[in-house]
């Protein structure tokens, strides 16, 4: 890796690539008059696969495209990458990526107990951008042997063991460790080299690890991931993640060591990117935030919430290769009550699986466009679940001031501590959410999927560059953050959603905004209700929310709150569908409430979804 | 579908669509066959092959085991060695005693045993371990195909070369398998049904039309048929096959007694009649088919090779695919007009809006019926010459 050839305040032009697993996305950034702005998109297919086999190819096509749509060069003539820095209307200041190529990074953890050290080394090699593959421990049920099949099975790029506070147990932790020896792991990517092995177990273990790991493994050995019970350590494990990344895993991918050489910074996994650009708007707002990156094979949910940041990714959630197990994980059934209209299970399977094994088309029809939509809420409800699992509050920690609630094993510390009443912020990423026709739609369909309650405000990405901006904000934060917010994140709206049931009919709100132009607009809504304003994207307004009494919108039921609310393309929706929000069993009014709740919110056009029903 | 094309400019060709599927009457394939691990390659450059030739060898070690001796034994960890009478290395008999404690006078007398057959790999003094690798499982590559051998990649495989028809399917389930081609419809129409199936196709490979039946896979899996190839198949006979939902489309591991190849798609979807007549032109001969199927990553479709001996003029290899202009012939994948064949007519530059309220690049294209229609470039495949 090279180092910045200029001081940030003084670039003017900046080049980031994602080299995803389909497409390499060139984003092409100028300073102009003092502001970092986005100036164009350029995007080829990835070249990670024979005939290719050398990522470089896809990055210049898509550097390419740029150099034509701005007539600004970039490529170095001789091939050698980038011209690095700018002279003019040459080259850039500076060039950086992230990769997702070749399924990304693939790790395998273990700890000694399931649902402690094993579920910290899980977070932590999550938070590095890894697709864990699986999370093996003393007590995961399994026997010595099984386990050692599936470490042979898997291959992963790399793996991390955890295990034992510091001066805790050593026995089980050895053990752990000569199990990894004896399975004798090969790496993926050929069998040429050490496969990458971090331990950040007990301290007292190092020793022992060192002497039965190193002859066979590529071992970097750093602090506890779980010093104490009530700590959690993931830093240094996610440092030695990144570090071994480059140094073992990416330097044997197609075309990798010459991209390394072209980069003016590390290249970093496309998931620790987009983390990165969530933490911005968490950062920058103060809110606790969740965010959602909804691609074709995966979904990756990252929460900050109380400063607290979690990612989990549902490696086999997606909207195209993956979104027929989308449709198995949910059931069939659960997609199809999503829809407006009456299909047949014959007739959904097969467009999906129609969909799966032809990844790449898109909705031409309506209908299509509306049946990709339910199974997007079902990838973002499941993965929503998966990240909940992730998201928990530490195991076999001892309450504050040392007082155990009841035993230390106690269940009720197993709950996830993400309580959408506490989320502030939701923010989207990902082909469908980005390429809906009506922004309306995205914003529907998360807050179908994830049921937020009380006032939340969503965001989306323009174009997909929350990667590119994640990375660049390792280096150049205020560039990232000016891009971020002036060229990236779309405002969709506010959501207003009041939490409790009763019977139909009860009444959910009533509430008063103050609006732009100086009136004030009073709505009431009652059980099973959805409205939409318009309130346009730049505008913040005040209101005055009024819950019925057994509705909560965060300062207890009945209680009134004055909250700040926020205009986008969207508008401001007032959910009054209650929560948990429960669809009708009974398939006609169902349908009939689809309908009305769609119609309210000028989800589709109603001229042609009409046609469909 | 669409709004009208206002745009009159077009671009010359086009680089992003799907690719399409290989339907080739001559191909020279090499074949890449690879051990699993590090192993003896028993052919040498030059040699011909057949289908069931062995061309590789290796052992893959067996999964160790984990014996807690000191737990058994009741003494500590670091004393192990004192009670272990077997060493690193040693051999080792399923049930043969490794280590002995023996208090007074042999009235506490504890035994730890083998329990396989093996190696004694390590004794741990850390963990009172003793960890015993069994005897290797030997590992054969066979030809797959007959050919010839043109690269020794050594240790690892080899390549095969054979000149052959070669046809890509879209979606497979079973592994590789080889038989006598038979048709057993009259036109790529035609169902694959039960009845069209006797005990006399054991062995053969049989091509239907639209659809394969569940039927028909139950029936042939009775009788030993080698492999079915149709258009498509129902999603929920699929469901029935596999006993669970498909999920990532990652084939070819099934062992469902017969390999099972679709060319088209989900759904009764009519075989392409350009696939339909290459197959139904080498009835009689014998095929290599692999349902192997990874569309993420990699791209692997299943396969159909039918080795032969017809020279063409120019007998082509697998080259990049170039680009979609006026005049390629395309395939549309999806709806309102999938399976849909037809040829390029003009590819518009500017983004168009489409019924779902989507603006894309399209392209117009003429479909067979003589009907233009205008179509996401992303919906449509290069019907691969």
């Amino acid at each position: 890796m090279a180092s910045l050839k200029k001081k940030p305040e003084d670039m003017a032009y900046i080049l980031v690539t994602d080299v995803g697993s389909t497409t390499t996305k060139a984003r092409f950034f100028s300073n102009e008059s003092g502001e970092w702005r986005f100036v164009v998109a350029g995007e080829a297919p990835t070249t990670v696969e024979a005939p290719y086999e050398d990522v470089t190819m896809g990055v210049q096509n898509a550097v390419r495209e740029v150099e034509e749509l701005t007539g600004h060069k970039i490529l170095a003539p001789d091939g050698s990458g980038m011209v690095v820095p700018c002279e003019g209307r040459v080259g850039v200041d500076l060039y950086c990526t992230t990769s997702s190529a070749g399924g990304g990074l693939q790790m395998m953890v273990g700890g000694f107990i399931q649902k402690i050290t094993a579920e910290s080394a899980n977070r932590a090699a999550l938070g590095a951008g890894a697709i864990v593959m699986d999370v093996f421990a003393e007590d995961d049920g399994r026997a010595p042997y099984q386990k050692i099949r599936r470490i042979r099975s898997l291959r992963p790029d790399m793996i991390l063991v955890a295990g034992g506070t510091d001066g805790g147990d050593k026995e089980h932790v050895i053990q752990l460790i000569e199990l990894i020896k004896a399975a004798d792991p090969k790496p993926r990517l050929g069998v040429s080299y050490h496969l990458p092995l971090v331990y950040a177990g007990n301290k007292d273990v190092r020793p022992s690890a060192k002497d039965i790991l190193s002859e066979n493994f590529a071992l970097e050995i750093v602090d506890n991931i779980r010093p104490v019970l009530e700590e959690e350590n993931t830093e240094p494990a996610r440092r030695a993640v990144h570090e071994l990344f480059m140094e073992h895993v990416m330097s044997h991918a197609p075309g990798y060591p010459k991209l390394m050489d072209w980069t003016d910074i590390d290249i970093m996994p496309t998931p620790a990117g987009e983390g990165m650009a969530i933490q911005l708007i968490a950062d920058r707002f103060k809110k606790n935030t969740i965010g959602v990156g909804l691609g074709g094979a995966t979904t990756n949910i990252y929460s900050i919430v109380d400063g607290r940041f979690v990612r989990s990714v549902s490696a086999n959630l997606g909207m195209s290769y993956s979104i027929c197990n989308v449709m198995k994980e949910s059931g069939i059934e659960n997609i199809m009550r999503w829809l407006p209209f009456e299909r047949d299970v014959e007739d959904i399977g097969r467009r999906l699986s129609n969909k799966m094994i032809r990844p790449t088309t898109i909705p031409q029809t309506l209908e299509e466009l509306v049946i990709e939509h339910s199974v997007a809420r079902e990838a973002l409800r499941l993965g929503m679940l998966h990240h909940k699992s992730i998201a928990t509050r530490l195991k076999g920690a001892r309450l504050g001031a040392g007082i155990l609630r009841g035993s230390i094993w106690d269940q009720e510390l197993a709950e996830t501590y993400i309580d959408m009443m506490n989320i502030d912020v939701f923010a989207g990423t990902g082909g469908l959410l980005s390429h809906a026709p009506d922004r309306i739609q995205s914003m529907t369909i998360l807050t179908d999927a994830w049921q937020p309650e009380g006032v939340t405000w969503l965001f989306q990405d323009s174009v997909f560059m929350m990667p590119h901006l994640g990375v660049l904000s390792t280096v150049y934060s205020d560039a990232a953050w000016n891009i971020f917010d002036k060229d990236c994140l779309v405002r969709l709206g506010t959501v207003i959603a009041p939490r409790g049931t009763g019977s139909k009919g009860t009444k959910v709100m009533d509430i008063e905004m103050e609006m732009p132009d100086g009136s004030t607009l009073s709505e009431s809504l009652n059980l099973g209700e959805i409205k939409r304003i318009k309130l346009p994207e730049g505008q913040m307004v005040n209101a005055m929310i009024h819950p019925g009494r057994s509705f909560d919108v965060g300062l207890e039921k009945g209680h009134e709150l004055e909250a700040e609310i926020m205009g986008g393309i969207g508008g401001v929706i007032l959910d009054g569908r209650g929560r948990p929000m429960e669809l009708p069993v009974e398939e006609g009014e169902r349908r009939g409430m689809l309908r009305s709740w769609f119609k309210a919110l000028e989800l589709y056009p109603e001229d042609m979804i009409e046609k469909l029903y | 579908m669409v709004d009208v094309v206002e745009d009159e400019r077009v671009s010359d060709e086009a680089f992003a669509y799907t690719p399409g599927l290989k339907v080739k009457r001559f191909m020279s394939v090499h074949k890449t066959r690879r051990l699993p691990l590090l192993g003896d390659i028993l052919v040498n450059k030059g040699d011909k092959v057949s289908y069931d030739t062995i061309v590789a060898r290796t052992e893959v070690p067996g999964d160790p085991e984990l014996v807690k001796a000191t737990a058994i034994l009741g003494v500590d960890a670091n004393e192990v060695r004192d009670f272990v009478t077997k060493k690193e290395g040693d051999p080792v008999k399923r049930g043969e005693v490794m280590g002995r404690y023996r208090m007074f006078f042999g009235l506490i007398n504890r035994e730890v045993t083998s329990p396989i057959n093996g190696e004694i790999e390590t004794v741990s003094e850390l963990t009172g371990q003793i960890i015993i690798r069994p005897d290797p499982v030997p590992v054969e590559v066979n030809a797959y195909l007959p050919g010839k051998i043109v690269e020794v990649i050594p240790k690892e495989g080899v390549v095969i070369e054979t000149n052959s028809a070669f046809m890509q399917g879209i979606l497979g389930l079973g592994g590789e398998t080889h038989g006598e081609l038979k048709v057993v419809v009259e036109s790529s129409q035609d169902e694959l049904t039960a009845d069209k199936i006797s005990e006399g196709d054991r062995g053969h490979i049989l091509i239907g039309g639209s659809l394969i039946t569940y039927e028909a896979f139950q029936k042939a899996v009775e009788v030993g048929v080698a492999g079915l190839v149709a258009g498509g198949m129902n999603y929920t006979d699929v469901t029935r096959i596999l006993g669970e939902a498909i999920g990532v489309a990652i084939t070819g591991e099934e062992e469902i007694g017969t390999t099972l190849i679709i060319t088209e798609g989900f759904g009764k979807m009519n075989m392409s009649s350009r696939t339909f007549n290459l197959l139904k032109s080498f009835e009689g001969s014998i095929a290599a088919i692999n349902g192997a199927t990874q569309i993420r990553a990699g791209v692997m479709r299943p396969e159909i090779i039918i080795p032969h001996v017809e020279i063409a003029e120019e007998t082509t290899t697998e080259e990049l695919t170039a680009g979609m202009q006026a005049g390629t012939p395309v395939r549309l994948i999806r709806q309102p007009y999938f399976g849909s064949i037809g040829t390029v007519v003009s590819l518009p530059v500017e983004l168009q809006k489409l019924e779902s309220g989507s603006k894309v690049r399209v392209m117009v294209v003429k479909l067979d019926d003589g009907k233009e229609v205008i179509v996401p470039r992303a919906n449509v495949e290069i019907i691969e010459e």
